[in-house]
């Protein structure tokens, strides 16, 4: 018989170096899994993992890709260290993209500088209010923040599905479901011209900055990290369980929203019916994947955004299935989940042995 | 099995691409001697039985026709945001000389890139914007639905049929209409329960508004989404259906009554030899079961003879133009009358249809 059996020590280096080993051990299952489809190998990580990168137009693209995942699994991080468990971001994502955008279709006339500032506020406002939400239910009546941030999410995109189906339709759209194009002054400037990276990019990488110090450098950072990890312990030392649960949600909830305003300023440059193929359930994986530390969640970021370019590349110059994507994720979550055991848990051939402490 | 012809198809495509990849290099336009590069974007997967599976179908037509003078590629599944934009921008940055974008949402990205790429075609589906190098094209798949009313109007025992609806845009709003509207023809007293699931491929969803569709008291379904999801909960649960835009009598053989077949087939066809011949000319297509795009596949065991001879009337009606989906008098749910005896709505008025006529239950979503 097999056990696995707690150990006492779980090495730190390799929880750091878990994530690479898992990338590592995705590269050979991945050798494999081309070989045995037929494919010739060297083309097809070439497909997956240089041509989409291999010019400015690709790079650019990589940072469209990752930013709003980086920016949003940086905010989790934090909650997810301190124990608040907000499953909702794609939601405060989508109300940030709606109040952001509406203020782009109510001064859908003036073209001057307050209006893109002003969106952005709209957006952190749009996103912290739906994780307010949560927040009350979970300090007032303990009601279960994975639960209702999540069900929130239905609400939201249903909440956008009716609003450019009706006012914020576009009047001169034959009725199709989408809102007027934003103006210039109310898309975001591109960081890198002929491309479509834009300043959302660089904020992605100082928010995931300003987390890490946050986490590290601060009173409030601890507070997060006692509470994540022995919430009694917080209790004792007079933290406030409930503030610490309104400023994670509400910080994840801003940062969401800002995404969302972010995508629909930037590469959409309108409000659709769908605004985000996910984002904010991807960044749950991508917090995972960096450690919930929010440097390592830059790195995850740009992984997760490549592996979603490298798909799109392999199909078109490959034929390759879809389906290769998702494997190629499925299998980096595996091994990194595999790895984590493995750094907690050592494995245990023959009967159980049992230790008197 | 259509997977397994696709797949024996992607690997053969696959050994030509290794063979020709080190001799491809990338680059904008063809000369006359390498092969015409056809690209496709997806909305959903190429198995999902219905919309997307039609226009592979129909990509795989190409090959068939043209040989080694094309070469085709497709990128399934492809999210209606942001993403569209850089992955059609990809095929036409990588050789493509006409790009086919199979749904509503690549609206805005395909004339984007369309402006960025201006030796390269561009074909949308369903969508109103062109430009000098972007045409669009759609069915009038209303027409298909016109039968179907007529038949579930004769055929339905509880007088209520249930409408699976993806989303409240002019298209498929015309759609419940024209189903409505010759259902109404036959049978005054039948209603359609409408039921939004706000995607266009979630088997999952479609099965389950099925399901509350039966437990409602419906007796046929017909649904404006892209899988059998709803047809095969028919067929479990002994009620009548029809398959949507595929035959879909492999995975209902009782219950599907008929299906509406898109057939994009001609048109690629003919719009790859327009490319081909250096005729291509931005146009705006949009036609309907004479000119073959829009099929109906062969009656299902359950369809009465009386009934085939109607359907099959109300079709010759249609191809020969005496027959009009849209034709007065039509009364709004209000019951007034929206278009008079004598009259018939022009294409304008069905482009932007956003009210539901009278027999159609509820309210439409705005």
């Amino acid at each position: 018989m097999i056990h696995l059996q707690r150990r006492a020590n779980p090495s730190k280096l390799m929880g750091y170096l878990a994530p690479v080993i898992a990338l590592a051990m995705t590269l050979l299952a991945g050798f494999l899994l081309f070989a045995l489809l037929g494919v010739p190998v060297g083309e097809a990580f070439r497909a997956y993992f240089i041509d989409p990168i291999s010019d400015s137009y690709g790079l650019a693209e990589l940072g469209v890709k990752a930013a709003p995942l980086i920016m949003i699994a940086a905010a989790l991080s934090l909650g997810f260290r301190a124990g608040v468990w907000n499953i909702g971001a794609e939601g405060q994502l989508i109300l940030g993209g709606i109040c952001g955008g509406a203020v782009a279709l109510y001064f859908y006339e003036v073209e001057s500088a307050f209006v893109l500032p002003l969106m952005c506020l709209a957006g952190v406002i749009g996103g912290m209010a739906w994780a307010a939400i949560p927040a009350l239910l979970r300090t007032t009546v303990n009601a279960n923040e994975i639960l209702t941030s999540l069900m929130l999410t239905y609400v939201a995109s249903l909440l956008l599905s009716f609003l450019v189906h009706g006012p914020m339709r576009d009047p001169d759209g034959f009725n199709f479901p989408e809102s007027r194009l934003f103006h210039d002054a109310a898309t975001l400037p591109l960081v890198l011209p002929g491309t479509r990276l834009h300043i959302g990019a660089p904020i992605a990488i100082f928010i995931a900055l300003a987390a890490w110090i946050l986490l590290s450098r601060t009173l409030l950072g601890f507070a997060l990290r006692v509470n994540g990890n022995a919430p009694r312990a917080a209790r004792h030392t007079g933290f406030s369980q409930a503030k610490l649960v309104w400023f994670s949600l509400l910080f994840t909830g801003a940062v969401a929203g800002l995404a969302g305003l972010f995508e629909v300023a930037g590469p959409i440059g309108q409000l659709n019916p769908v605004i985000s193929p996910g984002y904010g359930f991807t960044a749950i994986i991508v917090a995972f994947l960096g450690r919930l530390h929010p440097i390592g969640v830059i790195f995850a970021g740009l992984i997760m955004a490549l592996s979603y370019l490298g798909g799109e590349t392999a199909q078109i110059t490959l034929n390759m299935p879809l389906a290769v994507t998702g494997v190629f994720q499925g299998m980096l979550l595996f091994f990194l989940l595999a790895a984590d055991v493995l750094i907690h848990y050592r494995v245990v051939f023959g009967r159980e042995r049992h230790y008197v402490r | 099995m259509p997977e397994v012809s696709l797949f024996t198809s992607t690997r053969r495509a696959l050994l030509a691409m290794a063979a020709s990849a080190a001799l491809a290099l990338p680059g904008v336009g063809m000369s006359a001697d390498s092969p015409l590069k056809v690209g496709f974007v997806y909305v959903g997967p190429v198995g999902d039985h219905g919309w997307t599976y039609r226009h592979d179908i129909g990509r795989l037509a190409i090959e068939e026709k043209f040989g080694d003078k094309v070469e085709t590629t497709f990128v399934e599944s492809v999210p209606e945001g942001a993403d569209a934009e850089r992955v059609i921008r990809k095929l036409a940055s990588s050789g493509h000389g006409l790009i086919f974008t199979t749904s509503f949402g690549y609206m805005n990205p395909t004339v984007k890139v369309a402006k960025q790429f201006p030796d390269v075609k561009f074909e949308h589906a369903t969508g109103y914007k062109r430009g000098d190098n972007v045409s669009t094209y759609s069915s009038r798949f209303y027409e298909g639905r016109t039968i179907l009313g007529t038949m579930a109007g004769m055929m339905t025992k509880s007088n209520t049929i249930g409408y699976i609806a993806s989303f409240p845009i002019p298209e498929v709003v015309r759609g419940i209409n024209a189903f409505t509207i010759a259902m109404r023809k036959v049978n005054p007293d039948a209603t359609v329960k409408v039921i939004w699931v706000n995607t266009w491929y979630d088997p999952g969803k479609e099965a389950d508004a099925a399901k509350t569709l039966i437990d409602q008291g419906v007796d046929i379904i017909t649904q404006h989404t892209d899988s059998p999801a709803a047809l095969q909960v028919a067929e479990e649960r002994g009620v009548l259906g029809f398959g949507q835009a595929s035959d879909m009598s492999s995975f209902a053989p009782n219950a599907q009554l008929t299906a509406i077949v898109d057939d994009w087939d001609p048109y690629y066809i003919e719009r790859t030899q327009a490319v081909i011949d250096g005729t291509w000319e931005s146009t705006d297509t949009w036609k309907g079961i004479n000119s073959g795009m829009v099929a109906m596949s062969d009656y299902g065991p359950k369809v009465p003879d009386d009934v085939k001879a109607a359907a099959d009337l109300i079709r010759e009606g249609i191809v020969e133009g005496t027959l009009h989906p849209f034709a007065g008098p039509i009364k709004n749910q209000a019951g007034e009358v929206v278009v008079a005896e004598g009259e018939v709505l022009d294409d304008g008025v069905l482009l932007g249809m956003d009210y539901y006529v009278e027999g159609v239950q509820g309210t439409l979503p705005k």
